[in-house]
């Protein structure tokens, strides 16, 4: 009985990606100059540091109410500046939408430059371009926001029912008077649960969009680890994980009743 | 034998899946169990290998208790009984190999099923089940390449794989057309035939159940109101099963 | 008028909107814009599109090209580790591998969810203090965020799976780590591999990121240039950034189409 008749017959593809998969991580553990001895080595430091962590400053509490709302408002005008320059911009990324391959080509390849770059470094580059301050955290959310959720939503419009775009188009209606009436309202659901989405993601990075001067309470975690006071920086952390949860919990129960 | 002896079936939310059944099933015989959705023939059916728990009563298979069984004795007394489902329960990405050889998983300890080591004979055996059924130029096929009547082969492959004494059918060609229906009845009726295995099956059609049982039971509410032979099964009682006309206009009687 | 109809009515809540917005925007600091000036964009952008391409690779080991090589392996390193990682998790969190028993999955949700909450830039810090700055401690970075990310998205399609071939395993009496490896893992790898490639590459824009803080990788080279207003390497750092992505993009999405 030879292997290629029993379940093993296609025991070389297994061992191919085995292969693959090994000399990738032998690289990379190479490159990174990864080694777990480290890792084990230092523990009884990273015991010291965590326990640094462990005594959060309650009393620094009221100092942080005013950042954490900050970016929380931050959060929230980015994250409505970008999907209001989103919509637009999806419905010209899809076929169904403007009925031109190439137009729709261009926008979303213009739409997946915008979404490689990653936040923190896009508001490096706004902060050294614009200056410091929350202003400068709302305009990186919103170009970041708008590259995120106009291919969500035109991923979404490519999956609507065609039936009354036909409809429309064979009463008259222009490309424009479609998109409003014939595909907005099929899409207008999943938009706002965009939103509450991107809001979600949004309110986790400005929390530390912050750390290069883009605002919001980041400003407070950069400063306190340079001034080496972990009590700050650890009470920080938890409310930022707070936050986080909460809106989590909010925005997930709201696009349940979206859904 | 299988025997039921008073066997009810009431779940957590207080409806009763089964109420006193009675049933001896002899071994070699081919059953047919008929009646309205939900009126317990999963239900009974899937009690039979414990995949349903009862909850008063007893089962009894060739005189071993079944709700009485521990872990081990229950895998013991499931490798010789098979499921065939109406999704045919296959796992779609694998090879029609695997998946019949996954029917003598019982017989392995997990070490050597999870690296496939399995026996020269259990190979054989493999191929030998796939020839009987027809498919075995489709062994390293994968399952979602194939129709639905063969991956319903399949399913029945891998029952004789595991050289199982009962085989059980829940309503094995509701999403079959009619002629791969037949085929798949005839398919099932000739092992039971050859190879004397008992057969039990859960169907709509009463036609295919009166074509090629040797004994029907019909079930209404958890209760069994008929338990004979299909010659003996009267337009009035497939009325009162049925409650009502309707299968009767569709079938043209 | 009822309340319900109140809260739903269409004028309601763009006034509601429109509210909300304007307190978020009247506490905003908007000082940062006075100091802006077009004059500078335009000297910027002009520089931005002038990129330093001798910068690109010239052997020292401190080049884009390098650098870049760096960031995908803190990547891959990083989301290996967290796959493999996360899998005992998926295996806690999981509802329908603990039929009788609803406080295990809980728990191991929460874990992984209090893993995923925290961004990679909060373990960056913390791991700096342990392995000292440089690429290993973004990969442990990565690593322990993608336990969390991986796991959540693990588990969500563990419990969404069919359950039919594990019924089928189950009828013909195999154990419960042979319904693991004949019914479950066939329907999951795929899958699995899947998510696992698309956090790979959202893994390369986060480690590029990380350099910011010390964790190796492109990042700090990014952050000097911009602090010293050198846009011409700021235009060929970010250019290789934005191409890297976009060439693993097609990558990792041709191998997920070959797995379908």
């Amino acid at each position: 009985m030879k292997i290629k008749d029993t379940v093993h017959f296609q025991w070389y593809k297994s061992l191919f990606v085995v292969f693959i998969i090994g000399v990738c991580f032998l690289g990379s553990a190479y490159v990174t100059d990864a080694s777990l001895s480290e890792v084990f080595g230092n523990l009884d430091q990273m015991i010291a540091f965590l326990e640094k962590l462990s005594h959060p400053d309650f009393s620094y509490i009221p100092t942080l109410l005013s950042p954490m709302l900050k970016t929380l408002k931050m959060s929230m005008l980015g994250t409505f500046i970008g999907m209001l320059l989103a919509v637009p911009f999806a419905f010209l990324a899809t076929t169904i939408a403007t009925q031109n391959a190439i137009v729709t080509n261009i926008i979303r390849l213009f739409l997946n430059i915008i979404r490689t770059i990653p936040n923190l470094l896009l508001a490096a580059v706004l902060v050294a371009v614009i200056g410091i301050g929350e202003a400068t955290g709302i305009i990186t959310i919103a170009i970041f926001t708008f590259g995120m959720v106009a291919q969500l939503i035109y991923e979404s419009i490519e999956t609507i029912d065609l039936a009354p775009l036909e409809a429309a188009e064979s009463v008259g209606a222009n490309k424009l008077q479609i998109a409003v009436w014939s595909i907005w309202p099929q899409i207008m659901n999943s938009v706002a649960s965009y939103f509450f989405y991107a809001f979600e993601i949004n309110v986790r990075a400005s929390t530390v969009l912050g750390y290069v001067g883009a605002g919001g309470i980041g400003v407070t975690l950069s400063a306190s680890l340079g001034l080496f006071r972990y009590d700050r920086v650890s009470i920080i952390i938890l409310s930022i994980f707070i936050i986080v949860l909460i809106v989590d919990a909010l925005s997930e129960a709201i696009r349940r009743r979206l859904a | 034998m299988i025997v039921f002896d008073h066997v009810s079936k009431t779940y957590d939310n207080g409806v009763k899946g089964l109420i006193d059944v009675n049933l001896t099933i002899n071994d070699g015989d081919f059953v047919s169990i008929i009646g309205l959705s939900g009126a317990g023939k999963s239900t009974l059916l899937r009690a039979i290998n414990r995949l349903n728990d009862i909850t008063e009563g007893e089962i009894t298979i060739d005189g071993a208790s079944l709700s009485q069984a521990n872990k081990k004795q229950l895998r013991l007394i499931r490798r010789h009984i098979g499921l065939i489902s109406q999704q045919f329960n296959l796992v779609k990405r694998s090879t029609v190999q695997k998946n019949v050889l996954s029917g003598r998983l019982g017989y392995y300890s997990s070490f050597k099923s999870v690296f496939g080591l399995f026996s020269k004979e259990d190979y054989a055996l493999c191929n030998e089940v796939l020839e009987k059924v027809g498919l075995l130029d489709k062994l390293h096929e994968r399952c979602d390449n194939l129709s639905g009547g063969q991956q319903q082969r399949v399913s029945i492959a891998r029952t004789l794989a595991q050289q199982a004494n009962i085989i059980l059918a829940d309503e094995p060609v509701a999403s079959l057309d009619p002629v791969t229906s037949q085929e798949i009845m005839e398919e099932l009726k000739n092992i039971n035939v050859t190879m004397n295995k008992t057969v039990i099956v859960n169907i709509h059609s009463v036609e295919l159940a009166k074509q090629f049982s040797t004994r029907i039971i019909a079930l209404q509410d958890g209760r069994v109101v008929f338990d004979g032979d299909p010659e003996s099964l009267t337009h009035d009682q497939l009325t009162m099963i049925y409650k009502g006309n309707a299968f009767l206009k569709e079938s043209g009687k | 008028m009822k309340t319900k109809n109140i809260l739903t009515n269409k004028w309601v809540v763009c006034i509601v909107i429109i509210a909300l917005l304007c307190f978020c925007a009247y506490d905003i600091d908007w000082s940062s814009l006075a100091y802006f000036s077009w004059g500078s964009l335009k000297g910027t952008l002009i520089s931005l599109l002038q990129p330093e391409w001798s910068f690109f690779y010239n052997g020292s080991g401190e080049d884009v090209f390098s650098l870049m090589v760096m960031t995908i392996g803190i990547a891959f390193l990083g989301t290996f580790i967290g796959t493999i990682l996360s899998l005992p998790f998926v295996l806690l969190a999981s509802r329908n591998l603990w039929k009788h028993n609803t406080i295990i999955p809980r728990i191991g949700k929460f874990i992984l969810d209090v893993l995923r909450s925290f961004p990679e830039l909060v373990y960056a810090i913390i791991f700096i203090k342990v392995v000292g700055p440089g690429p290993f401690a973004g990969v442990l970075a990565i690593g322990i965020h993608q336990i969390g990310m991986l796991g959540k998205l693990f588990t969500e399609e563990m419990e969404s799976m069919d359950e039919a071939p594990v019924e089928a395993c189950h009828a013909v009496g195999a154990n419960g780590i042979q319904t693991m490896f004949f019914a479950r893992i066939p329907q999951l790898l795929p899958i699995y591999a899947s998510l696992t490639l698309n956090h790979f590459e959202i893994g390369v824009r986060s480690a590029s990121t990380l350099g910011l803080v010390g964790a190796g990788g492109i990042g700090a080279t990014l952050i000097f240039a911009i602090q010293g207003r050198r846009w011409n390497r700021v235009s060929i750092i970010l250019l290789c950034i934005i191409v890297t992505v976009f060439l693993l993009d097609l990558l990792t999405g041709y191998i997920r189409k070959k797995l379908r």
